[in-house]
């Protein structure tokens, strides 16, 4: 599905990943650890496209396909999502209107017939309690007065209705209660099947104990030093970071 | 940005839509103004000796007065001896119906979208096509006549109801009030004149379509509207020019009296050519002053403008506020994109008692537009408990362009309650990020963006006319993200 290549990229002239390298297979949920300025967010932006952030050497490739060679929107439209560490405010855009202009790009770049308002409802009706959602969110401007962990919902309620192959989970547990943090493990958790693949990306191993994840693996200075399973995110939460530092 | 930036440079080439032109046989009369070219324009349209008088004064007061310079718009000094004060498609004879207009003329309307033949209309609206100097027809006029609503051209309404005209022309804006509406009482020459009767509430829109085709000619058209006690009228106008190097001339005077328990809701989507993209030459110099007066208990105006066309804007729809528990409303959108400059605003004077005004102006900056508004609220000292909310908003599109804002107030009794908000926001990388990751390409993410903004003035657009103003918004968008 996902394979990165002894990549090496940075931001604004400043060199923050320093060849990573890295096979996510279809179905499989890699946790991806490590400290502020470790490069998480940095890989997770450079997946997704975000302007600013240069390639210096390596690949990343999707389905065989060179992912660096795609605009951000044709990465998004073949299939990649991340949910954002801040998701933006776009004033007087209405959520409904957002997520189902999201949705109909998918479709119309897939061939399928764009869909209407009132199906749309319906589907989204559905994903909402899946994220347990309140309607009225509906009704509101995208992410615009939305609490925190209204914000990360909101993230897997887009999620769950672009149904994406690849989702790039970005701290999507920082800003969440315990009880928020569940609802939106759950909703991760039952999206999962053989098919989809995700990349968690967390300071904490509270998130992982929910979403179980097949492999994790430590960032420090932008290269990954350990890969393991569970045991893993028990041994950081125990004892820290310093211990892999060389 | 350099992908955005791409998709600008390939979009902004993206052409004026309605700057065809159309070949008509026309008249026009020599480029120049004095005494006799209002004369001959006066004459032209048959008027009474009153009129002809009205305008020469105008005219004199005209000569003393200067051109204002206090606004933010640059453009070179206007020659006013070169523009033509009089143009129209000429006609064989007195038109009985519209078959016997133009088919040239016929067609234009219907290039634009507004076919005059009743029967392809939008079915609730009529309307006044005016053509560059003069009225071509207006429509449903029978309909409107069963319930006493007068809707003609100007220069009908000078014949038809000559003690109406007599009584408010000048009115509300007086022929000295500023230099641009002193020169449009000397050389006015056509609009639209719309009265509603008492207790009526006019059973369609009205709506004035103006066209700007000869080259080197001002237009100045004059709108007159009525609305009598407990009547009720909603009128839109559009604007369209051809596409010309030279700049034009565009300055028109509005206005509007509601008496007691009156309602007018005046909307403007204003398109006229801006100007060429890339080089910022030609484009319609619009200077227009459009006031209204609240002149008795309990009436009502609103103003919604939707400004996305012409290389300047001048422009301050303004409410007087005499009546008692009198409203005065102001929605707004201006966009100024490529070279585009616009400053425009509203005055709302409050001299009756709980009086209440309203302004939302949301201005738009994209390329290397300069957009201003400009706004002043007056509480005078009688206006017992008069309240004010004016929220002003500013979007920018790219880094070089420029956004200002002048709100003026002016408060004369202690028990006026005034609230201001303004704020000023980029279309931000981030937000265009977004929305890409979720597959919505950029241009359409701007559009998203700059819709969602200006969505509270829309919102105040009569139906039919909320979607052309977004469609418009795209079009005059495109390529604007930098």
């Amino acid at each position: 599905m996902l394979k990165i290549e002894n990549l090496h990229a940075g931001v604004d002239g400043k060199q923050i990943l320093n060849g990573i390298s890295l096979t996510v297979n279809p179905g499989e949920l890699h946790a991806i650890m490590g400290r502020n300025g470790s490069g998480k967010s940095t890989l997770a932006n450079v997946i997704t496209g975000r302007d600013n952030y240069e390639v210096t050497s390596g690949s990343v490739t999707y389905n065989g396909i060179d992912l660096l060679d795609m605009s951000p929107e044709d990465r998004a439209l073949s299939g990649v999502f991340m949910s954002f560490q801040y998701p933006v405010v776009i004033p007087g855009v209405n959520n409904t209107y957002f997520l189902r202009a999201a949705l109909n790009a998918k479709l119309k770049h897939q061939g399928l017939k764009e869909i209407n308002a009132a199906d749309f409802m319906r589907l989204i009706r559905e994903k909402l309690k899946l994220v347990n959602m309140d309607e009225k969110y509906l009704s509101r401007a995208v992410n615009d007065g939305f609490s925190g962990g209204e914000k990360k919902r909101n993230e897997i309620l887009q999620m769950l209705t672009l149904e994406p192959a690849l989702s790039i989970l970005d701290e999507t547990d920082s800003g969440l209660d315990i009880d928020a943090l569940k609802i939106v493990a759950e909703g991760v958790n039952n999206f999962r099947n053989s098919e989809r693949s995700f990349v968690a990306i967390t300071h904490y191993q509270r998130l992982l104990d929910y979403m179980k994840p097949d492999h994790i693996h430590v960032l420090i200075d932008g290269k990954i030093v350990k890969s393991g399973d569970m045991t893993l995110a028990h041994q950081l939460e125990e004892k820290g970071y310093s211990w892999l530092e060389s | 940005m350099d992908k955005n930036q791409q998709i600008i440079d390939s979009a902004i080439s993206q052409e004026y839509e309605y700057g065809f032109t159309t070949d008509i046989e026309q008249e026009t009369i020599p480029p120049g103004l004095n005494e006799d070219v209002i004369r001959l324009i006066s004459s032209k349209k048959d008027e009474p000796e009153w009129l002809l008088d009205w305008r020469l004064k105008a005219y004199n007061q005209w000569l003393k007065m200067d051109e204002p310079n206090w606004s933010k718009l640059n453009y070179p000094n206007i020659d006013f001896q070169a523009i033509s004060y009089y143009a129209a498609p000429k006609e064989k004879e007195k038109l009985k119906s519209l078959d016997e207009v133009d088919p040239e003329l016929l067609d234009t309307y219907n290039k634009l979208g507004i076919p005059l033949e009743e029967q392809k209309m939008l079915a609730n609206v009529a309307v006044d096509a005016v053509f560059d100097s003069v009225s071509v027809t207006t429509t449903f006029k029978e309909e409107l006549e069963k319930h006493g609503v007068i809707f003609c051209s100007f220069s009908e309404a000078v014949h038809s109801h000559p003690d109406i005209i007599k009584k408010y022309l000048g009115s509300v804006v007086p022929t000295t009030d500023n230099y641009f509406a002193a020169l449009n009482s000397a050389v006015f020459s056509d609009g639209s004149f719309v009265y509603i009767p008492k207790g009526v509430r006019c059973p369609m829109e009205l709506s004035t379509y103006f066209r700007i085709n000869a080259a080197n000619t001002g237009q100045f058209e004059r709108t007159l509207i009525i609305a009598d006690e407990g009547s009720h009228v909603s009128y839109l106008e559009g604007c369209t020019a051809p596409m010309r190097d030279e700049n034009q001339l565009h300055a028109a005077v509005v206005e509007l009296v509601a008496h007691q328990d009156a309602e007018i809701k005046y909307s403007t989507v204003q398109n006229w050519y801006p100007g060429d993209p890339k080089t910022g030459k030609g484009g319609i110099y619009n200077f227009v002053t459009k006031r209204g007066t609240c002149l008795e208990v309990n009436s009502k105006i609103s103003w919604t403008q939707v400004e996305t066309g012409s290389a300047l804007t001048w422009k301050y729809p303004s409410c007087i506020l005499k009546g008692d528990n009198s409203i005065g409303e102001f929605y707004s959108v201006a966009l100024s994109n490529n070279f585009q400059q616009a400053d425009t605003g509203t005055k709302m004077i409050h001299l009756g008692k709980n009086t209440k005004s309203t302004i939302i102006s949301k201005g738009i900056s994209a390329g290397r537009g300069q957009n201003t508004y400009r706004g002043g609220v007056k509480i005078m000292k009688g206006a017992e408990n008069a309240r004010n909310y004016s929220q002003c908003d500013s979007i920018l599109i790219g880094g070089e362009c420029g956004a200002h804002t002048f709100p003026y107030i002016d408060v004369r009794n202690p028990s006026a309650q005034m609230e201001h908000e303004a704020s000023t926001s980029r279309i931000g990388e981030d937000q265009l990020f977004y929305c890409n990751q979720r597959g919505i390409s950029t241009e359409d993410a701007v559009s998203m963006i700059v819709n969602g903004f200006c969505k509270e003035v829309f919102n105040e657009l009569p139906m039919e006319f909320a979607v052309e103003a977004q469609k418009l918004m795209e079009v005059s968008l495109e390529g604007a993200v930098g």
